[in-house]
């Protein structure tokens, strides 16, 4: 080894961060984070509940994805991190076939997205996943609970088992008692809290949630973190997390960096 | 961190020998480094000389640890008087982290890579953190967000060294570097 490689090889291992605790690794909680020696080739390790493959996408000149590729096992939670407009949101609804990719394909399982109507990924997205955004996704015409059966009404389920199933999903959450009002009548930390029943109540595989604890202050996101990974985890639903913030990426399994729409791998 | 004010704040809740003292200290302070009972020993004599504590009751037997120790109304002004003190903030210009990048960019090496694989080692440490806090007491959490805040910040300058990866490196490279920086 020359002097160059060992030197090389000092600069390369990561210092191990100087914490005023010891981090006493709690009862077993999923795999360590691994994000960055994960393989980028989900078809190197089959059976993913979850695959994207070299995906690109532009809007107009704008490149957003460029090769990016990523894997999510069932019951796993994926956090993405990366720069503002790196990519994170398209690769999400990529995944979530809310957006189709130029290039590069999406699996669910076996299925192809690409291979799948509209309506066919339209009844995937109700049946199977749920989503978690910013702020601005609850009806704001409906009273909490209305909002959270919505999902399991537009599945067919029957009017008087949704209200009790958004009942009950709302109790797990700790605010049955927003049941009936509007989320404009609702704290922020509430209102994502609903939004969190609202993902869970048709009981999903995979749930999507994008900057989920953006808009909350610390204490709140917290929380809503807290309750959204063991309510996945107590599910066994995979959870694909967008977030910039290391406290929020820290509840999850492992990361994975986008950086100018890839994903970026680094092995060993 | 003050030993002698951390072992009379936590007297402040009721007299104890100095192994229950050692004990309550490690567990809530100590996961680092936990105290030795040496350690323990000289500060509670030192604070009894001091008459910030005093022997509340001898237990028979030998060993140290006969002794119960309590806290006096001048311990209660001294901690009182510690908690209104400030702590100097601790700034980590020294670190290998911040040496690390300086090295790989002088280098010409691949900074992005060390600052990602730094970025894997911290989330490591706190997935840990946020584990323990998550199945954790109040003190629990209050230690584990303390490290937690303190690791995201690193992970910050993380990112904002990485977003100006380029014109660092062009400037630390530059012949008038040496004189430029402070
Ligand atoms: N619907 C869209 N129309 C035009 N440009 C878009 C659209 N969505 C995303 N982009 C652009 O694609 C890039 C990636 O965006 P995005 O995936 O939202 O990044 P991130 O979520 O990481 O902030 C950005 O440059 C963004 O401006
Ligand atoms: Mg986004």
């Amino acid at each position: 080894m020359t002097a160059r490689d060992r030197s090389a090889r000092a600069v390369a291992a990561p210092t191990a961060p100087a914490v005023p605790v010891s981090p006493a690794a709690g009862p077993g909680t999923g795999p360590a984070g691994v994000g960055l020696a994960a393989p980028a080739d989900p078809s190197e390790s089959p059976g993913a509940l979850l695959a994207a493959i070299e995906l690109h996408k532009r809007f107009g000149a704008t490149p957003a994805l460029d090769g990016a590729s990523l894997r999510v096992d069932a019951g796993e939670i994926v956090a993405l991190m990366g720069p503002s407009g790196s990519g994170k949101s398209t690769l999400l609804h990529c995944l979530a076939g809310i957006v189709g990719p130029d290039a590069g394909e999406v699996h669910y399982g076996t299925r192809r997205l690409s291979a799948m109507s509209e309506a066919g990924r339209s009844a995937l997205r109700r049946g199977e996943f749920g989503f978690v955004f910013q702020f601005g996704q609850l009806v704001p015409e409906l009273t909490c609970a209305e909002n959270v059966a919505l999902p399991l009404r537009l599945g067919g389920v029957g009017r008087r088992a949704a209200r009790e199933r958004a009942h009950a999903q709302l109790a797990r959450l700790g605010v049955d008692d927003v049941a009936g009002k509007r989320p404009g009548e609702v704290s922020g930390g509430q209102g994502q809290r609903v939004a969190v029943a609202r993902a869970l109540v048709s009981e999903p595989r995979v749930i999507f949630a994008d900057e989920p604890t953006g808009a909350l202050d610390s204490l709140n996101g917290e929380e809503v973190m807290r309750l959204l990974t063991e309510a996945a985890r107590t599910a066994a639903a995979a959870v694909v997390l967008v977030t910039h913030d290391a406290r929020v990426a820290a509840y999850s399994d492992r990361e994975v960096v986008v950086r100018d729409g890839r994903t970026r791998s680094l092995a060993g | 961190m003050s030993i002698g004010h951390t072992l009379l704040g936590l007297l402040e809740a009721g007299p104890r020998h100095g192994y229950d003292l050692k004990r309550s200290y490690d567990e809530r302070f100590g996961h680092d480094r936990p105290l030795h009972y040496g350690q323990v020993y000289a500060t509670l004599s030192r604070l009894l000389k001091n008459g910030l504590v005093e022997v509340d009751g001898v237990t028979p037997g030998d060993g140290p640890d006969r002794k119960r120790y309590a806290i006096t109304e001048a311990g209660v002004t001294d901690v009182e008087h510690w908690l209104t003190q400030p702590e100097r903030p601790d700034v980590y210009l020294h670190s290998g982290l911040y040496t690390k990048l300086v090295i790989a960019l002088l280098t010409g090496r691949a900074a992005a890579d060390v600052l990602d694989r730094q970025r894997a080692e911290h989330l490591t440490a706190m997935r840990a953190l946020t584990r323990r806090k998550t199945g954790g007491d109040l003190a629990d959490q209050l230690v584990c967000d303390h490290a937690l805040f303190h690791l995201e910040a690193d992970l910050r300058f993380l990112e904002l060294t990485a977003a100006r990866l380029d014109a660092l490196a062009s400037a630390l490279r530059s012949p008038q570097a040496d004189e430029a920086r402070p």
